[in-house]
C-alpha cells in the first residue's frame, strides 16, 4: 500500500518535471530567438539583455538554464517578469489562485448537484416529455457560450434589473477574499458560479442520464428489482453508485483543467483575477515567465486531480482495488 | 493394415482406429506407419498476468503446459474440457495464431514452431480455424460475396469467372442457397453465419481445420444441423478437424478420437467409442458422469467432484486434478504423472488408472 | 401427501405478453397456461427466443410497464399478481417469489459485497439489524455450500470463481424462505462438473426448504435430471407439458422429437447423423395464428395453418393436430424406441 502511494507520487513527481522541461525548452531553447531579449521585453537597453544573459546564464549549457530557472522559480521564488515592472512570478500566481479556486469550486458543487438531478429525473422519465424537455436544456447549457451567457448575466444583474428587488444584492464585479469578507465572497461569486455550471450541468446531466439508462439494461438491476427493492433503492443504490466511476473520472479531469485556468472566459466576464486571466495576460505580453509559472501551476493541479481521481476509484470500486 | 496400402489410406480405410503412439510424453518411437499432419511436443504457451511497471512484476499463466499430440490426416480429433483448461489456447497455438513459447510444431514435416508471416502463408492455406462467433470475425458492411472472394483472390485459388463458380460451390457445401451471396451478416440467424464462416475456412481448400467451440453458441436444434454438415464435409473433402468443444456429447458424435485437458495439461487420450465406454482417468469419468442425460435417465454412479478447477496461475503440485480426485494418494500430490499409453490406442496421465 | 395432491402455489392462465415495436405489436408469449404445486419443480424448456425468459420476467411483474403490455392471469397463492400495485408487488419479490439469473457474473453488482447484497434483501422485507441480516447471510452462504461462508460474505462478486458466485445468488435468492425461486438459465455458464453440483443443490433446496422451483434452460439433459414437469415452448407457444417421466418416454409433439433428435448420445452406438430439425425458430413478429412449428415439421398439413388442437393424453398434453395412433406411428420413423428407454 505505500509502496503504491510512493510509485504514484513519484510518477506525478516525473510528469511535473517532465512538462517543466518542456514548457522551458519550447519557451527559452527555440532556435532563432534570442530568449534574454525576450525576457528583457521591448525596447530594452542592450546592457540589460546582457545583464539578463549573465543571469540566466544564456550563454551556459541548455541544462543549466534549466535548473537555474526553475532554482528561481520553485526554490528562491525570485523569479521575476521584467516586463510587468518587475512582478514577481510565484506570489502573482499565488494571488491569483484562490480566485480561481473559489470560483471553480462553487461552480463544481453546482454542477455535480445539477448534472446528478438532471441525468437521474431524465432517466427515471425515460422518453417522457419530462425526459425530452431536460435534455433540451441540458443541449442548450452546453451550447450557450460562457462569456455570452456572462455578459447576459451581467447585462441583467449589473444595469438592466440592477434597481429591482430580485438583483439589488449583486455586488459590482470584482473578488472578495473568503476571509477577510465572507458574505461578500459569496455574492460576489454566485452568478459566475451558475454562469460556469451551466456548461457542465448540461453535459454531466447527459452523461450521466446515458450511464443510467444503460446500468438499467444490466442484469444486477433485474436482481435488485426482484429483490423487492423500492424504486429509490435501486435507483441510487445500484444504479447510480455503479454510473458514479465514470462520472468521476470526468469531474476529475475538468477540475484540474479549470483550476489550471480554463475558467479564462468566466475570469474575464466577470473581472475576476483569476489564473486564467494572468496566463492570458503574460501570453499577450509575451511575458514568458509568468507563462512558465501558470503552465507550471496548471500542470501540477491536473496531475494532482489524477491522482485523486485514482484514489476516488479505489474507493468506489472494488474492482481496481487488487491491481 | 496392409504395408502396401499407403499410409494415409490406410488409415482413412481403417476408420476410427488411432496410432499407438498417437500422444506421447516425447514420441520418439513412432511403431505405427502413420505420417502424422501436424504434430506438436512439449508445446507450452504462457501468459503473464498483472503485469506492472515494476520490473518483475505478474505472474505466469501456463495456459498450455508441455503439450505432445498428433493430429493424423482424416481424422477428426475432439479436444475437450472445461473453462480453464487451454483447450482454446491449444487450438490457436496449433494454429499459429498464437506465437509458441516453448516446445515444436510441425506441419506435413516442417517445422513451423518459429515460422514468420510469410513462412506462414502456405501453413495458413492448408490450416484454418473457425471460430465459436463467426460475426466477431465478418465485416457487417461487406457482402458475404465480397468476403469470401477476398480470400479467393489473397490466396491466388481462383480467377476471373472461376471466383463466381467457386463461390457457388461453397454455398452449395455449407448448405446455403446461391441468392444469399449478396447479403450481408446481420441478415443471418446464427446458424447461418456459422455456415458462412465455415465457407470462408473451405474457400481456400484447407486440409486441416481447428474449430473452437463452434457449435457452442447455438440453439440445440439449429447445433445438430451444424454438427451434421461438419461430418458431411469431412466425407465430401477429407478434411481433417481439431474439434475444440466443451460438450462432450457432441465431441463424441463427431470425433474419432478425443483427448481430455485440463488445467493446460492432456489427462487421457483415446479412441472415442473406448473412451466414453471406459474411461481410464478419474478426471474423464468424473466429467462424464456429471453431464445430466436426457437419453439414459437413471443416473446411476454419478460422481460429484467438490470444489472447483484450480486457477491455472496456482496449478496444485503433482498430479493437477489432485485436489479434486476422489482416487488422489499420497504420490498423486507430489509426482506429475506423465502421460502413458496403457494400450494401444489409450493414453493417460494418472498413478492410478482406471481399469 | 404426494406432489399431485399438494395445493397449487403459481396458476397461470392464458398469458400474453406483447411489445410495442417499430412494426406494430409483436406477442412474444401467446396464451400460456401452467401450474406449479408447492415443493414442485416445472421445468420450462425452449431455444432463444421462443418466449421463456419473457414469461419469467413477466410472473415477477419486471418486464417493462412502457413497451410491454401484459395480459392474462397469474396467480401466486390465489393472488393476482397482474393486477397488484407496485408496493405490493414488492412485497412478493424477493420475500415469496426468488429470482436466480443466468449468468452470476452480471446478476450480482460489482461494487458491493456478497454479504451486503444479500443483507439488503433481507432488510427490504424484515425488520432486523444489519449485523443480524449479515449473520443470516453467513448461515444461508453456508447453507449453499460455500465452504467458507465466513470469509465469503466479505468478498466481491469478481473475487469469487463462477460456481461460488451462482452459490451465492442461490443463497441471495433463498434469503427470505420463499415459496418459488425461479431460475433463469442457472448452470448455463457454468462448467458441466460445476453444473452438477449446483444442479445437486437445487434439488437439496427443495427438499430442505420446500421451494418449488420454475427452470428455465435450453438443455433437455437437466431437464430429465431435476424436473418433475415439464413444459416445452416454442415461437411464444406451449407447444407440450406434462410429468418428464412421461414426456421423455412417450414425447407428442413433433418439436420435441425433434428436440431429443438433435442431442448426440453419450452412450450407446453413435448416430451417422444427427436428427435435426430443418431450418430455424421464427421470430415473434412472423409467427401467425396458426401453429408455429408447421414451417419447420416434416408432418405439418394445410390444417396447421389454423389454431392447433389442444390434445390431452393422460398427464400430458400438446398443441398438435396429430393423433393416435398416426402420432405414434410417426413418432417411431423419427426416433427409434431404443433411444428412449
Amino acid at each position: 500500500m505505500i509502496f503504491a502511494v510512493l510509485q504514484r507520487l513519484g510518477q506525478m513527481l516525473f510528469v511535473m518535471i517532465g512538462i517543466s522541461a518542456l514548457v522551458f525548452l519550447i519557451f527559452f531553447a527555440t532556435p532563432g530567438s534570442d530568449p534574454a531579449a525576450r525576457l528583457a521585453g521591448r525596447n530594452a537597453s542592450p546592457e540589460t539583455v546582457e545583464a539578463i544573459r549573465k543571469d540566466f546564464g544564456f550563454d551556459r549549457p541548455l541544462p543549466v538554464q534549466y535548473v537555474i530557472m526553475m532554482n528561481r522559480l520553485f526554490v528562491t521564488q525570485d523569479l521575476t517578469s521584467f516586463v510587468n515592472r518587475g512582478m514577481r512570478v510565484v506570489p502573482a500566481v499565488a494571488q491569483a489562485a484562490p480566485v480561481t479556486l473559489s470560483l471553480v469550486a462553487g461552480a463544481a458543487v453546482l454542477w455535480v448537484i445539477g448534472g446528478i438531478f438532471v441525468g437521474v429525473v431524465a432517466a427515471l422519465s425515460r422518453d417522457t416529455l419530462l425526459d425530452r424537455g431536460l435534455m433540451v436544456l441540458a443541449l442548450i447549457g452546453v451550447s450557450m457560450p460562457v462569456y455570452w451567457l456572462g455578459e447576459v448575466m451581467n447585462l441583467m444583474t449589473q444595469s438592466r434589473f440592477h434597481d429591482t428587488v430580485f438583483f439589488s444584492w449583486v455586488p459590482s464585479l470584482g473578488y472578495k477574499p473568503l476571509l477577510t469578507d465572507p458574505w461578500g465572497w459569496f455574492k460576489t461569486l454566485i452568478i459566475p458560479w451558475f454562469t460556469l455550471a451551466a456548461l457542465y450541468i448540461g453535459i454531466y446531466g447527459r452523461v450521466l442520464r446515458a450511464n443510467l439508462v444503460e446500468a438499467y439494461q444490466e442484469d444486477f438491476i433485474r436482481t435488485a428489482r426482484a429483490k423487492g427493492l423500492s424504486p429509490t433503492r435501486v435507483m441510487v443504490r445500484h444504479a447510480l453508485r455503479t454510473s458514479l466511476i465514470p462520472f468521476v473520472t470526468m469531474f476529475g479531469l475538468d477540475f484540474g483543467v479549470l483550476v489550471g485556468g480554463s475558467a479564462l472566459l468566466t475570469e474575464v466576464v466577470f473581472g475576476l483575477n483569476g489564473v486564467g486571466r494572468l496566463t492570458y495576460q503574460a501570453l499577450l505580453n509575451l511575458d514568458l515567465p509568468m507563462v512558465l509559472g501558470t503552465v507550471m501551476y496548471a500542470s501540477f493541479f491536473v496531475v494532482v486531480a489524477n491522482a485523486l481521481v485514482d484514489v476516488v476509484y479505489v474507493l468506489i470500486d472494488p474492482r481496481v482495488r487488487e491491481s | 493394415m496392409t504395408p502396401s496400402i499407403p499410409s494415409n489410406v490406410a488409415s482413412r480405410t481403417t476408420g476410427l482406429s488411432a496410432p499407438d503412439t498417437s500422444i506421447h510424453g516425447t514420441g520418439e518411437t513412432c511403431l505405427s506407419p502413420r505420417v502424422p499432419l501436424m504434430s506438436a511436443r512439449s508445446l507450452v504457451k504462457t501468459f503473464t498476468v498483472g503485469r506492472t511497471f515494476r520490473p518483475g512484476s505478474g505472474r505466469t499463466l501456463h495456459a498450455v503446459d508441455g503439450i505432445s499430440l498428433d493430429v493424423f490426416p482424416a481424422e477428426t480429433l475432439g479436444l475437450v474440457g472445461e473453462s480453464g483448461s487451454g483447450k482454446s489456447t491449444l487450438g490457436r497455438c496449433l494454429t499459429r495464431l498464437y506465437d509458441i513459447d516453448g516446445g515444436t510444431l510441425s506441419f506435413e514435416g516442417s517445422d513451423i514452431t518459429k515460422a514468420d508471416t510469410r513462412a506462414l502463408k502456405p501453413v495458413r492455406r492448408k490450416v484454418q480455424m473457425i471460430f465459436q462467433d463467426p460475426s466477431a470475425s465478418l465485416n457487417p458492411r461487406r457482402r458475404v460475396r465480397d468476403v469470401l472472394a477476398e480470400v479467393l483472390k489473397v490466396h491466388r485459388i481462383r480467377e476471373g469467372a472461376g471466383i463466381e463458380e467457386r463461390l457457388g460451390e461453397l454455398m452449395d457445401l455449407v448448405g446455403l442457397r446461391q441468392e444469399y451471396l449478396d447479403r450481408y451478416p446481420h441478415e443471418f440467424s446464427g446458424g447461418q453465419r456459422q455456415r458462412i464462416g465455415i465457407a470462408r475456412a473451405l474457400a481456400v481448400e484447407p486440409t486441416l481445420i481447428v474449430a473452437d467451440e463452434p457449435v457452442s453458441a447455438l440453439d440445440v436444434s439449429v447445433q445438430a444441423q451444424i454438427v451434421n454438415l461438419f461430418s458431411e464435409l469431412r466425407e465430401k473433402l477429407d478434411l481433417t478437424y481439431v474439434f475444440i468443444a466443451h460438450d462432450l456429447a457432441v465431441v463424441r458424435q463427431v470425433s474419432t478420437r478425443v483427448a481430455v485437458m485440463y488445467l493446460g495439461s492432456i489427462v487421457e487420450t483415446g479412441e472415442t467409442d473406448a473412451l466414453y465406454a471406459r474411461p481410464s482417468h478419474p478426471y474423464t469419468q468424473a466429467l462424464l458422469s456429471a453431464i445430466p442425460q436426457p437419453h439414459n435417465r437413471s443416473r446411476r454412479g454419478r460422481i460429484l467432484l467438490t470444489g472447483e478447477i484450480p486457477s491455472p496461475l496456482d496449478p496444485p503440485a503433482g498430479c493437477k486434478f489432485s485436489t479434486r480426485c476422489p482416487h488422489a494418494q499420497a504420490v498423486c500430490r507430489e509426482v506429475r504423472p506423465p502421460l502413458t499409453a496403457i494400450s494401444n490406442e489409450r493414453s493417460v496421465a494418472c498413478h492410478f488408472p482406471l481399469a | 401427501m404426494t406432489a399431485a395432491e399438494k395445493p397449487i402455489l403459481l396458476d397461470v392462465n392464458g398469458l400474453t405478453v406483447s411489445f410495442a415495436t417499430d412494426r406494430g405489436m409483436v406477442k412474444a408469449v401467446r396464451d400460456v397456461s401452467f401450474s406449479v404445486r408447492e415443493g414442485e419443480i416445472l421445468s420450462i424448456v425452449g431455444e432463444s427466443g421462443s418466449g421463456k425468459s419473457v414469461t419469467l420476467l413477466s410472473l415477477l411483474g419486471l418486464h417493462d410497464r412502457k413497451t410491454t403490455r401484459v395480459d392474462g392471469m397469474v396467480a401466486f397463492r390465489g393472488r393476482g399478481i397482474l393486477d397488484l400495485n407496485p408496493s405490493e408487488l414488492r412485497r412478493i419479490r424477493g420475500r415469496e417469489i426468488g429470482l436466480i439469473s443466468q449468468d452470476p457474473m452480471t446478476a450480482l453488482n460489482p461494487v458491493y459485497t456478497i454479504g451486503w447484497q444479500i443483507a439488503e434483501q433481507i432488510r427490504a422485507h424484515e425488520a432486523i439489524s444489519a449485523r443480524a441480516a449479515k449473520k443470516r447471510a453467513v448461515e444461508l452462504l453456508g447453507e449453499v455450500g460455500l465452504s467458507n461462508p465466513q470469509e465469503a460474505v466479505d468478498r466481491y462478486p469478481h473475487q469469487l470463481s463462477g460456481g461460488m458466485r451462482q452459490r451465492a445468488v442461490i443463497a441471495m435468492a433463498l434469503s427470505c424462505n420463499p415459496a418459488l425461486l425461479v431460475a433463469d438459465e442457472p448452470t448455463t455458464a457454468l462448467d458441466v462438473t460445476v453444473q452438477a453440483q449446483v444442479l445437486d443443490l437445487l434439488l437439496r433446496l427443495r427438499k430442505d426448504f420446500g421451494s418449488a422451483i420454475i427452470l428455465i434452460t435450453h438443455d433437455m439433459g437437466v431437464v430429465s435430471e431435476v424436473a418433475d414437469r415439464v413444459a416445452v415452448m416454442y415461437a411464444g407457444r406451449i407447444v407440450e407439458r406434462g410429468e418428464t417421466e412421461a414426456m421423455f418416454k412417450s414425447p407428442l409433439h413433433p418439436y420435441s422429437w425433434g428436440l431429443m433428435g438433435s442431442i448426440p448420445p453419450l452412450t450407446g452406438p453413435r448416430l451417422a447423423r444427427l436428427k435435426s430439425i430443418p431450418g430455424m425458430p421464427p421470430t415473434p413478429d412472423r409467427i401467425g395464428e396458426g401453429c408455429g412449428f408447421a414451417p419447420r415439421c416434416a408432418f405439418a398439413r394445410p390444417a396447421c395453418l389454423e389454431r392447433p388442437p389442444l390434445r390431452m393424453i393422460g398427464t400430458q398434453a400438446a398443441l398438435c393436430i396429430l393423433e393416435e395412433p398416426e402420432r405414434s406411428a410417426l413418432r417411431r420413423t423419427v426416433l427409434s424406441p431404443e433411444e428412449f428407454a
